[in-house]
């Protein structure tokens, strides 16, 4: 069930991040730095959902706001299909934890905000409609974000990123703060969103749950300095069950892998287990 | 069945689309007590200012009695009344105090202190001044205001974004800002060809700092996440600071404006007491030089109508500009 993850090919990518390092300032030392990116190299197809997971501090969230080109690397290259990463497109949208509505618009006009950037709402009004419609918000379009419950704004939140169409679509944890069942449900609208549109995916998250329940491979990184620990493909047919053997399988294994096999991990791991056959 | 029925009529009096009996009767009630005490308390008014007020008087109690009834087919007015009633009792039994206290019981001297139906005489006798003088204030104290809000956003704007704007304006502005507007009156006298343009400039500059210093901080406060996720909108930099920062800064942008509104209404009575031939604040002083008190409260009453109602129209457009902070602040 578990496979290794195949060999980064740079041909026909997506996206490919190659060799790229990003360092921090430490905290109340400016002579010290912080490797956040350690040398990392990456390679997602067009199409592909990619989940990256790994402890706080490990760089998935500077390595998205890189891809995002809203930092820049020490050192390293970034590319988008033949296109080199060197500052924020709108071919690249992002969406954070906190969904970061606008306060001030309603939500339609918070999912149009990409198009009047671009200067094309007078051509593309027409699809404003049909980004809401394919995030069910309908009856809220004219509602300020603060009367939406978390899952709604984070719809409104994905909404307002596909509809600039972006070839990459980077997700920051963007389900952390939503509740058990809301955030179950959510996964799969973003898959649903995923699989109707093929947009290329990377999600950031904490969840082994999740990055297992959604992702086509999962990036393990770990942290001091941040860098890519190990790359797992999943391999299981979709719709996937959630307590299915392999299901279960796999998130012990990752499980394993995060707090690098050792004796307390297999004490860990027997925990995992002992829940799930009760 | 008939038990329910009783609590849904309770519950839809208590809901109550109607101001109550005894609001209502509010203002009739003050308006009466007030004329009782015109009218049966001794008191040493001149006769036809005694009559023109005991005709005011009774106009308010007309017009309070008439709304009463109206307010049964208008439910606007009824809406108003049920939040306006008390405390427009509360202004009459004010007036009832302060004729009790001048015309009555004579606690305060004359002639500094009229009682009220000497300024009601005043008010009709000058009205025509009075008109003039509060128009030519609006003109000055508008031009002003809005010189000095639309200088305050340019630089709020370009010192709140831009960085080397900042290392240069902001000590600018800590120097000069803090320096009371009425301070540079000598100054402005002797630089200005005339004194209208002089009062326009400082009540400009009254109004640029707060506006200035409250935009700065504004912008400089916007989220950085905002941002962020603007330009992975494909937002360029008109966009980030027109459609992003302004709007986030709003909300402080208009303190700024409300602390303007008031340092203005100061300096325009300042600068029309002192240099300004025309205007409410030249007639107080005016007034007062004559030792005409009866108008200088005439005056006074129309200056705190006049600043309250460009108060009240400035909550309006707040109300408008800021009714997304509905329901996420104490409104």
């Amino acid at each position: 069930m578990v496979t290794e993850g195949r060999a980064a090919s740079t041909e026909g990518s997506a996206l490919r991040i190659i060799e790229v390092t990003k360092s921090f300032p430490a905290p109340g030392n400016t002579e010290m730095a912080n490797l956040a990116l350690d040398a990392t190299t990456l390679s997602v197809a067009a199409g592909e959902l990619i989940a990256i997971i790994g402890p706080s501090g490990c760089g998935k969230s500077t390595l998205l706001r890189l891809i995002a080109g809203l930092d820049v690397p020490d050192s390293g290259e970034l590319w988008v299909g033949d296109d080199r990463i060197t500052g924020p497109s709108a071919e690249r949208g992002l969406v954070f934890q906190d969904p970061n509505l606008f306060p001030w618009l309603t939500v339609r006009r918070n999912v149009q905000s990409g198009l009047v950037a671009r200067g094309l709402l007078h051509r593309k009004r027409h699809e404003v409609d049909e980004f809401i419609r394919l995030v069910g918000l309908e009856k809220f379009a004219h509602a300020y974000p603060h009367h939406l419950s978390g899952g709604m704004a984070q719809r409104a939140a994905l909404a307002r990123a596909l509809i600039n169409h972006p070839r990459v679509l980077l997700l920051d944890e963007p389900l952390g703060a939503l509740d058990a069942f809301t955030r179950m449900k959510m996964q799969d609208e973003v898959l649903r969103l995923w699989q109707d549109r093929r947009t290329t995916m990377l999600l950031v998250t904490h969840d082994i749950d999740e990055a297992i329940y959604m992702a086509d491979r999962i990036v393990i990184m770990t942290p001091h300095p941040g860098r890519v620990e190990r790359i797992i493909a999943v391999a299981l047919d979709r719709p996937r069950q959630r307590n299915s053997p392999e299901f279960l399988q796999l998130r012990s294994e990752i499980l394993e892998r995060l707090h690098f096999a050792g004796a307390a991990v297999r004490g860990n791991a027997d925990i995992v287990e002992t829940r799930i056959l009760r | 069945m008939v038990k329910e029925s009783v609590q849904t009529t309770a519950a839809s009096r208590s809901v109550g689309s109607g101001p109550r009996w005894q609001t209502l009767l509010a203002v009739p009630a003050a308006t009466l007590v007030t004329l009782a005490v015109h009218l049966y308390v001794p008191n040493n008014e001149l006769p036809n200012e005694a009559g023109l007020y005991s005709h005011f008087l009774g106009s308010v109690l007309a017009a309070g009695v008439i709304a009463g009834v109206i307010q049964f087919v208008w439910p606007w007015l009824k809406r108003w009344m049920r939040n306006m009633c008390p405390i427009l009792a509360a202004a009459i039994l004010l007036l009832c105090a302060w004729e009790l206290i001048t015309g009555v019981l004579h606690w305060l001297p004359l002639p500094y202190f009229p009682a009220p139906p000497a300024v009601l005489q005043s008010m009709i006798n000058d009205r025509a001044l009075l008109f003039d003088s509060t128009w030519h204030s609006l003109l000055l104290l508008l031009s002003g205001y809005l010189l000095g809000v639309v200088i305050a956003l340019i630089t709020g704007i370009c010192i709140g974004w831009f960085t080397p704007m900042r290392y240069w304006g902001m000590p600018l502005l800590k120097v000069i800002g803090p320096i009371p507007a009425t301070a540079w009156i000598p100054l402005a006298m002797v630089l200005s060809p005339s004194a209208i343009f002089s009062a326009v400039i400082l009540i400009a500059l009254a109004v640029w700092f707060p506006v200035t210093m409250l935009t700065i901080s504004g912008i400089a406060n916007t989220r950085a996440s905002y941002l962020d996720v603007a330009r992975t909108l494909g937002a360029s930099r008109t966009y980030l600071i027109f459609r992003v920062a302004v709007p986030a800064a709003m909300p402080s942008i208009f303190v700024g404006l409300f602390m303007g509104l008031g340092t203005s209404f100061l300096t325009l009575v300042v600068a029309e007491t002192v240099g300004v031939k025309s205007g409410l604040g030249w007639y107080v002083s005016w007034a007062q030089g004559w030792a005409e008190y009866g108008k200088v409260f005439a005056a006074l009453i129309i200056m705190a109508a006049f600043f309250s109602t460009i108060m009240t129209l400035l909550f309006k457009l707040r109300d408008r500009v800021l009714g997304w902070q509905k329901g996420m602040i104490k409104w």
